[in-house]
């Protein structure tokens, strides 16, 4: 989920470089379009920016729970947003991860894979 | 990469301006694949077919921009893409994250600023005749880089 539909292809291909599979990829532009995606779809991962319109990344992570199916699907943080607060309410809302942009793919595995139960 | 920055000791643009450097370089080449270097502006001149513009509030008050000609706006969503982009859409887009994220890595490069300092989501302008008047009264300071040999410049506004 990325305001950001560059940032969003961007984010997909690091994901398959870094060996990932993905079988179906769903894309939002903030995180009310997120929501409305997990209504109806399953997922077993969501990268999320902070700074959208409409609704952040973090009001999105708080409302993830809300929606019963996405109940424990790891989140992980991808952002401009580096400081240590953001990272602190990203965390405690339920966040499992946080990469700051500029990112490299390497990063994006290192930060991915764990959340997923696999060895970077 | 992080740099030692306090807002008290390091006010002033001549002490902001190699971090403002840094944050334009890491961006390039990270995300662009690409070195690059700053250049002397009195040797260049970056047209501005393309401007995207950042605001940040809080303890930074200011506006960042980068502006570049129209043919360099492609090349610059190209390398982000891996390849051409498919829309003028799509290369506003590019041009918005690049600014967004020279924003973000600016701010977080001076401890201090970026728990306190908030970045506006991109705009982007596109178009030959147009004049950005920013209110911006403080500090003003510009990287330019050459991106294949076009010149791409990062203007940074701050209020006092």
């Amino acid at each position: 989920m990325d305001d950001s539909s560059v940032m969003r292809k961007i984010v997909e291909r690091s994901l398959r470089q870094a060996g990932i599979e993905l079988d179906k990829v769903f894309e939002a532009g903030n995180g009310a379009e997120a929501l409305a995606v997990l209504r109806e779809n399953l997922v077993d991962l969501i990268l999320c920016d902070i700074n959208m319109p409409v609704m952040d990344g973090l009001e999105f992570v708080r409302q993830v729970p809300t929606v019963e199916s996405a109940k424990g699907v790891p989140i992980v943080m991808i952002t401009t947003e580096g400081s240590e607060s953001h990272v602190v309410q990203a965390l405690t809302a339920g966040a499992r991860g946080y990469i700051r942009k500029p990112f490299t793919p390497d990063q994006v595995k290192e930060h991915v894979l764990p959340v997923l139960g696999k060895k970077p | 990469m992080s740099t030692d920055t306090s807002l008290v000791t390091r006010s002033h643009e001549e002490n902001w301006q190699p971090v403002l450097d840094l944050a334009v370089e890491e961006v390039f080449e990270i995300m662009l694949g690409c070195r690059v270097k700053p250049v002397t502006q009195s040797e260049h001149k970056a047209s501005r077919d393309f401007t995207a513009m950042v605001g940040l509030a809080g303890a930074l008050c200011g506006i960042l921009t980068v502006c570049c000609s129209k043919a360099t706006a492609h090349q610059l969503a190209k390398a982000m893409l891996g390849a051409a982009a498919e829309s003028e859409e799509q290369v506003a887009d590019a041009l918005g994250e690049i600014c967004n994220m020279v924003a973000g890595n600016f701010k977080n490069k001076l401890s201090g600023a970026d728990d306190r300092c908030m970045l506006s989501v991109p705009t982007v302008v596109s178009g030959g005749e147009y004049n950005v008047h920013s209110m911006v009264d403080g500090s003003t300071m510009t990287t330019m880089v050459l991106f294949e040999n076009a010149p791409v410049s990062v203007t940074l506004q701050l209020n006092n």
